[in-house]
């Protein structure tokens, strides 16, 4: 079997080049690749792309926005372009202000489905969100079942960094309760997929292959958290 | 006449949390929205979903009994209930497109007449914050709107057609704000109930739409 672990979270990503894009996911402060990201900030890579819930937070935490606030993003592909609050201002949203950073505004459900027909081969989906509004706008309109559709198209990565709770040496991963969320979407949607994992990574054959959520020819290599990485 | 009050948002919450009915699956906007979870009637199960994949969470979670893999949508601490399942964000938005969810509550910047509503983007700032209203906005059976019934400097917030842009197209079937509570019809807003001491003639003077007055008008309800 193919070694798919990594020693240091900095090893998993140092051949990340410039230029690419990253998935990267989270909600809400969990299910966030903090560590991978953290290391990618010290990798410095430049002029990458990313895709995510949002764009960062105003929280001290390590999370996209720490590469968007490094200089290291030329873009990002988000649900939140605007903080939900003005008294939120983040890296990104001084930077959006000053045209130093480009974004496109997805939302959230289709920013999951573009991620999911990426993973699956599908050339595109139809769908009622965002009819009638200005996203909607140049897109192709098509109506099923006397109900108006756009078309939206998948949306791929270079890199997937996840966050899982368990994994094997086989790289089948499990997540736990709402950790999950982009994860296993920007698992299966990343032509190379990295994870950060929680629990100890165990032997293949210790996971209940029933259990699984993503499966592990998705993924290429597996980093333990170290006690004194980032947990939250 | 009663004193005049204008109604906490609490009082609004539970009101829209009055017409969830039994067995209901529910999608909680963050902000003023989640405080119809707050709202307590032992005779109905009530599911709560939450754009991150979790249905069938519980209330928040106290100091000291969070679990830090468990957030809702506004990334507070909750508890799990029995029969609580998790699910990858595609498979939540599918049950949001796919119409699994009875009622989704949000707040908004402007509700138009027509059913219309603005909720994710002010022209002077840039960019917008979608998250999930558009695919909730089109995809729940319902779409309920809590919020003031005029700005900080008195504008008005129910209109004859939104200003800003919209989130969905018609598709607002009933409204909270602190003057009362009003469903929106094919002729337009109906007030069916107003909050203690407030005319229709008064309410009127605070909406620029032209309100239908319910024949069986009632003063606000604050329990059911």
């Amino acid at each position: 079997m193919k070694n798919k672990i990594f020693e240091t979270m900095d090893a998993a990503v140092a051949d990340i080049p410039d230029g690419v894009t990253i998935l990267s996911p989270g909600f809400s402060g969990v299910g966030v690749p903090r560590n991978l990201l953290a290391a990618l900030n010290r990798q410095g890579a430049k002029g990458l792309t990313g895709v995510s819930n949002n764009a960062g937070t105003v929280d001290e935490n390590v999370d996209i926005g720490t590469l968007v606030e490094a200089g290291q993003m030329k873009k990002m592909i988000c649900a939140f372009t605007a903080s939900t609050h003005p008294s939120q201002v983040t890296a990104f949203t001084r930077m959006y202000n000053d045209d130093e950073i480009d974004a496109e505004l997805v939302p959230q459900g289709t920013l999951a489905e573009r991620l999911r027909c990426a993973a699956a081969g599908i050339g595109g989906f139809y769908t009622p969100t965002s009819v009638g509004t200005e996203l909607a706008e140049g897109k192709e309109h098509r109506e099923f079942n006397g109900r108006m559709h756009v078309l939206e198209l998948p949306l791929p990565g270079d890199y997937g960094l996840i966050r899982a709770w368990k994994a094997d040496t086989a790289g089948n991963l499990v997540f736990r309760l709402t950790q999950r969320n982009f994860n296993p979407l920007m698992a299966m949607a990343a032509t190379v997929t990295i994870v950060e994992v929680e629990e100890e990574i165990v032997e293949a054959g210790e996971l209940d292959p029933d259990l699984i959520h993503v499966a592990g020819i998705y993924v290429d290599r597996l980093v333990r958290i170290p006690e004194d990485g980032i947990w939250v | 006449m009663a004193e005049k009050v204008k109604l906490e948002r609490q009082a609004m919450c539970d009101r829209l949390a009055m017409e969830f009915q039994d067995g209901w699956i529910v999608n909680l906007g963050v902000g003023m929205p989640t405080l119809c979870s707050n709202y307590e009637d032992s005779s109905r199960e009530i599911i709560n979903h939450a754009e991150n994949g979790v249905v069938g969470y519980g209330p928040l979670a106290k100091a000291g009994e969070e679990d830090r893999h468990l957030v809702n949508a506004g990334g507070q601490k909750v508890t799990s209930l029995p029969g609580m399942a998790c699910v990858h964000h595609a498979d939540s938005f599918m049950m949001i497109r796919g119409g699994m969810i009875d009622v989704t509550v949000m707040g908004a910047y402007e509700v138009a007449e027509n059913g219309d509503f603005a909720n994710w983007r002010i022209p002077s700032r840039k960019g917008g914050g979608i998250g999930g209203a558009m695919d909730l906005a089109a995809g729940a059976k319902r779409v309920f709107i809590a919020m003031e019934h005029t700005t900080r400097d008195g504008g008005h917030k129910l209109l004859n057609k939104c200003t800003l842009p919209i989130t969905a197209p018609g598709v607002v079937k009933m409204l909270v704000t602190d003057l009362g509570l009003f469903e929106i019809t094919p002729e337009g807003f109906k007030l069916v109930e107003h909050a203690p001491g407030w005319s229709p003639e008064e309410i009127q003077e605070q909406t620029e739409a032209k309100l239908i007055i319910a024949d069986d008008l009632k003063e606000f309800r604050f329990k059911a």
